[in-house]
Formats: structure tokens, sequence, C-alpha cells
């Protein structure tokens, strides 16, 4: 699979080259295209990773439009999905993630929010 | 999305290829368009669906997608199997494919705006993939299970099945049944085109599939509910609207396979294609005729379907050899099929439904069904009935002669038959048990036979080692006497006729005397008459000797008397 490279990749795809060899959060991001659903989710999802796990996650975006055959291998019903793949057990949060506090207990962020950033 | 390449009539129709649907819809479901097929759990709609493709793929060659929601692609695999599909092969060939959409209650949680854009790409995908023509879902309504924004939900729904009719897709939607409500979530407001709805009804622990078409827009359709059967073969309908009394008839007879029995029928036997109810109580040899009219047929090389619900075939084989009807060469030679089943063992929609398939598999010229009463403890009186007007309509369209065996309980009058289809047979024979002087006889009538000059007698019956046999009852001033109380009175009528032979001989004999006697005093009066006659002859002559010697004598006397005289004379001168 491919990851589609937003415009400001910066803190994503730049960890695993990083010096840590992987990263503790692996989180996947499934969009149909550039709309403004999944751009909003995107964004979300980076605002509330920097907040909380700046340093330590791996986001790939993945356009179903590109590879559609993926949506049944990994199960994808409605857009956008996000899929905590690490740590376990995996996640799904479905939504633009517009409501960051949710997100965060979804994710069970909220224990990280102290740890040094 | 696409735009619709073709615009489509209101009455195309894309066949299914299920048994019988096509019929009563007259032709398929809605071509490119959605339909819901509808049900509670376990009506078969899954399987309606997977038929629809898979008879899509294999007999119209238009390639189809299914989309499960509920159970995965293996298990549907293995479930179809044991129905004699193999999917498989299909699935390699590109003319199938399984989506399994996994939808977990809990497992997915929702952070503000989403669509079900990545269920139409999966759909997309899969029909792209093949060129399917062909979608079932099954049961999209799992979604509202694992995802909880109702209103999301339902107008992606709306979008969906919209656009499935844009790319021109015949779609089944199957949906579940709640309470009043045709499915779960109302999806019977978002199609509007056609709805099936499935049934599984259980009655007096019987139980009954059926299959309306509550709604199909644009074409006409049967309204009723139609029994269906799933079995080895998928799914069968029966529709029962499409009979109606316009068959055609044949003239040719065809034996009763009972010698004496075609006598009584004009000699001839029945038609051929007509239907021949026969009814009588226990024990009085219906199984028997039935059998002798397998062995007719067969015998002439004709098939014979024997359908019995109250003996295995084997039992029937052994207890008809021993009143020397051999049926097991013709089973050998698979002219003659014994299809055995319990009455019970399924609904009574099954029987007709197993019944319509097997004739149409076999392709017979006799059916015998035997006894068709014992049916009616799979459903109520009403049921059967109708049951049998269907099954009579059918085989006489098919031109099969139908011989029905029917038991009439002992409490029942016999001329009456519940199942009430007296009155659509062409032949109704009546075997019956007459009691007297202690012993049962049992006498074989016609009762009406349509079309052909028949007996009006009444016939003793006689199972015997060489078949049965009919024997001329005893038809006379003391009535119709039977058995050994007709053997009795043929013995009594002999005595009697011989007493009355003795008698006119005696009589006879006494008059020869008689007349030996008269004639012995005939001969003695005449004896005694000659007798009396030689003695006056013998009187008269000698009288006659007599008178004449005295007229001699005086003669002599005048003569000397003269001289006395003449010498008087002389002396007085």
């Amino acid at each position: 699979m491919k990851a589609m490279a937003p415009k400001k990749s910066r803190n994503e795809t730049d960890h695993p080259d990083a010096p840590r060899p992987e990263a503790e959060w692996k989180l996947r991001l499934y969009v149909a295209g550039q709309t403004p659903k999944s751009l909003t989710a995107f964004a979300n999802l980076r605002r509330i990773c920097e907040e909380h796990l700046a340093g330590r996650y791996q986001i790939e975006v993945i356009d179903l439009m590109k590879h559609p055959e993926l949506a049944q291998t990994d199960q994808i019903i409605a857009l956008p999905t996000l899929v905590r793949k690490l740590p376990e057990p995996m996640k799904r949060i479905v939504g633009d993630l517009s409501n960051s506090e949710r997100v965060v207990l979804g994710m069970n962020l909220e224990k990280l929010s102290g740890s040094p950033s | 999305m696409r735009k619709p390449t073709s615009r489509l009539t209101l009455l195309k129709k894309v066949p299914t290829g299920i048994n019988g649907f096509d019929e009563i819809t007259g032709g398929g479901l809605p071509a490119g368009r959605p339909t819901l097929v509808c049900g509670s759990a376990g009506c078969g709609k899954s399987l309606f669906g997977l038929e629809f493709l898979i008879r899509g793929a294999t007999e119209y060659g238009d390639p189809g997608v299914l989309m499960t929601f509920e159970e995965s692609a293996d298990d549907i695999r293995k479930n179809v199997a044991s129905l004699g599909f193999d999917i498989e092969a299909l699935i390699a060939k590109k003319k199938l494919v399984i989506d399994f959409v996994r939808v977990e209650r809990g497992e997915i949680e929702e952070h503000g705006e989403y669509d079900l854009e990545g269920l139409f790409i999966r759909l997309a995908h899969s029909i792209a993939a093949i060129g399917a023509k062909r979608v079932v879902l099954d049961t999209i309504e799992t979604l509202f299970a694992g995802l909880s924004n109702e209103a999301i939900l339902r107008s992606e729904l709306r979008r969906l099945f919209g656009w499935l009719k844009e790319r021109g897709m015949t779609t089944v939607i199957t949906g579940e049944r709640a309470g009043d409500q045709l499915t779960r979530q109302g999806l019977e407001e978002f199609i509007s085109d056609c709805v099936i709805f499935l049934d599984h009804r259980v009655v007096g622990h019987v139980s009954t599939r059926r299959l309306r078409v509550v709604k199909y827009r644009g074409s006409t359709h049967g309204t009723n509910e139609y029994p269906f059967l799933i079995d080895e073969n998928g799914i069968s309908i029966l529709p029962i609207t499409s009979s109606d009394l316009e068959y055609e008839v044949s003239t040719e007879r065809v034996s009763t396979g009972v010698p004496g029995l075609d006598e009584m029928l004009g000699g001839l036997g029945y038609y051929r294609g007509s239907t021949v109810l026969l009814s009588g109580t226990a024990g009085t040899g219906k199984t028997s005729v039935a059998a002798h009219l397998a062995q007719a047929t067969c015998a002439r090389g004709e098939r014979c379907l024997f359908f019995s619900f109250e003996e295995s075939a084997s039992q029937i084989l052994r207890n008809m050899r021993t009143v020397g009807v051999d049926l097991q060469p013709f089973v050998r030679q698979e002219v003659l099929l014994i299809h055995s089943a319990r009455p019970t063992v399924y609904g009574l929609e099954m029987h007709l439904v197993q019944i319509h398939k097997m004739i149409a598999q076999f392709q017979p010229a006799v059916v015998i069904v035997d006894p068709v009463s014992n049916l009616k403890t799979a459903g109520t009186i009403e049921e059967s009935s109708a049951l049998f007007i269907r099954l009579i309509d059918f085989l006489r369209k098919k031109g099969i002669l139908g011989f029905l065996v029917s038991l009439t309980s002992g409490a029942n009058a016999l001329e009456a038959t519940d199942e009430g289809i007296s009155s659509m047979v062409d032949t109704w024979l009546l075997l019956r048990d007459l009691e007297s002087n202690g012993e049962r006889n049992k006498v074989l009538h016609v009762l009406k036979s349509r079309g052909m000059n028949h007996s009006n007698q009444v016939r003793e019956f006689h199972i015997t080692s060489k078949g049965v046999k009919l024997v001329d009852a005893y038809l006379g001033p003391a009535g119709v006497l039977t058995g050994s109380a007709r053997l009795a009175q043929e013995a009594h009528e002999a005595a009697d006729a011989e007493r009355s032979k003795q008698e006119m001989e005696r009589r006879e004999m006494a008059l020869s005397h008689r007349r030996n006697a008269m004639e012995a005093q005939i001969k003695a009066l005449r004896a005694a008459f000659d007798a009396d006659a030689e003695e006056f002859r013998k009187t008269a002559d000698y009288e006659r000797i007599r008178l004449g010697k005295i007229e001699i004598d005086r003669e002599a006397m005048a003569r000397s008397r003269r001289v006395t005289e003449r010498s008087k004379k002389n002396n007085h001168k």
C-alpha cells in the first residue's frame, strides 16, 4: 500500500526515519479522494496527534479511490475511517474526528496527555 | 456517479431462474431495479438472493455480486454446497463475487460526520471486477447494529439504492421482518419497485413456507400466497393461480390392470389423463387395485410414479408379490418409481411441490397417490382439498392418469370423501365391506365414470394369490348376496332346483305308473270285455243255433202238423 502524502507531512511520515526504530502509534486513515470530509478528518487527526503524541506516531493515509480493493480486505464501510493498528488492540473510529475530546477518549489518549511529549 | 447508460422500460424483467418464481411474476424481478425480499429469520430470504445470483450466473450468464453482512463467504460456501451449488467454480470463472462485510456492534466508534462511501467503493470494485449485472445485499440492515447514526445510514442507503438503480443493477435486498413492519428499519420506504414477502408458518407442528408478492410496480402479479419448498435443488415455488380449466383431453383408454374392472368401465378401462379416485374402508384392497394399475402401466412400457404415504417401497413390493403382482422387475427397469414418505414429514405444500418435482423429473404416464387421505394429517382439511384440486389440475394438464386412493374411516359416510375431491375426479370407484352372516365381504362399485358407459352393478371383490378378481355378485330376488351367503344362496338354489327336479321325476314316474295301471286296467277291461264278447258270441251262436233248431223243429212240427191237418181235413171232407 502506498501512503498518500498530504501537503504538510513532515511530522507524520518523517518519523520512521527518526532514531526510534518503530513508531509507538501506528494510525491509518482511510479516505475516498480529497473530499472536505477527508481533509477535515486528516487535519483533526494531525492536530490531536501533535497535541498528545508528538514524535511517537505514524499516520498512513489510504485513498480508496486509488486502492478500492483495500476496502474489502480491510473491512471498510464508512469513510473516513481511522484505524489504530498499534498499540494493540486494533481500534476503529469513523467520522471526521471533529469532536477531539471524544477521539482522545476513544483512542485512550488521555492517559498520555500528562506524559512528556 | 455514472449516469444511466440506457433508459430501462418499466416492464423489463430479469428471470431469477428460481423454480416457479418467474411464472408468478410474469418473468422475474424488475430489471435494473432493487427488489426487497423480506421475512422473518429462517424464511429463506438469503437463499432466495443467493439462488438469484447462482441461477443468473449459470443459466443466464449474468455475473453477480453478493454482499453479505451476516455470514462469511466461507459459511455461505458451506451452506450452499449442501444445496448442490458449486460456488467455488463460479468464483473462479469470475461469475460471482462474495464480499463479506463484517459489522460488529461496539467495534466502531463514531466521531463526527461520515458516509458509507467505503461500501460504495467495495461494491463498485466488485461489480467492475466481473462486469456484474446482479447484486444481492444480504442483510444490509445489519449496518444499523454496527453504526449508530441512523440519519446518516438512512440517507446513505437511499443513496445506495439510487446508485444501484443508476448502474442498472438488478438488486435483491433482504430485510428481516419486525413486528408489523416488513423490515426492521423500514427499508420498504426506499424500495418501491418490488417487494416480496417470505413467510415460514407452523400450523399443527408442520411448517409451511410461503411467498407473496406484496408489490410489483408496473407489473401485474399474483397476490396469493404461494407455497414454496427448499430442498437440495434450492427454492421451488408452486403457483396456484396458474391453474385453470384449459387442458387437452384424451379419448385413449388404458387398462385398469383388473380384467373385471375394465369390463365394468365399458370394457376398456380408464381414460388416459383422467383422474380416478378409489375410496374405501381399511383393508378393502385399495393398494392392490393401485398395484394392478402400476403393473399394467409398466407392462405397456410406460412409466408409473407411485407415492406411498403409508408403506415403504419394499413393503409394497413384498405385499403385492403375495397377491400375485410382482412389481420388482419394473422397479429394476426404472419404469416404476415408488416414493415413500411420512405425511407429517413436512407440510402439505412441501408434499405437493415434491410431487410436482418428481413428476417433472420422472415424466410418468400414471401417478398413484396412496392414500391421499393420509396427507390431510399434514395440514388442515381446507388446505388439503385445495392441494388436491391443484394436484388434479396439474396431472390433467400434463395428461397424466392420476389414481388417488382415499381411506374412508368406518364412521364416515362411505360416499363422502373428506378431501372433497370426488366432484373433481372423472372416475370414482368405491370399495366397501358388506357385513352379513358373521363375515365381511368386499364389493366394488363404480360410483361414477365420466364419458363412458359404466356398469351400475356391484361386483364382489376377491384378492387371490393371482391378483384381484371380480366376481359377479349374486343378484336375485333375495337381494345382493356376497361371500358365503352368496355361496349358501347358490347352494340353496341348487338344492331347490334338484328337489324340484326330483319332484318332477317322481311325478312323472307316478304318472307313468298311473298310465301303466290305467293301461293294465284298460287291458283287463278289454280282456274282460273280450271274454264277455266271446261269451256273448258263443251264447249268441248257441242261441242262433238253438233258435235255428227251434225253427227247424217248428217247421218240422208245422209240416207234421200240416200233414195232420190235411189229414184231418181230409177226414172232414
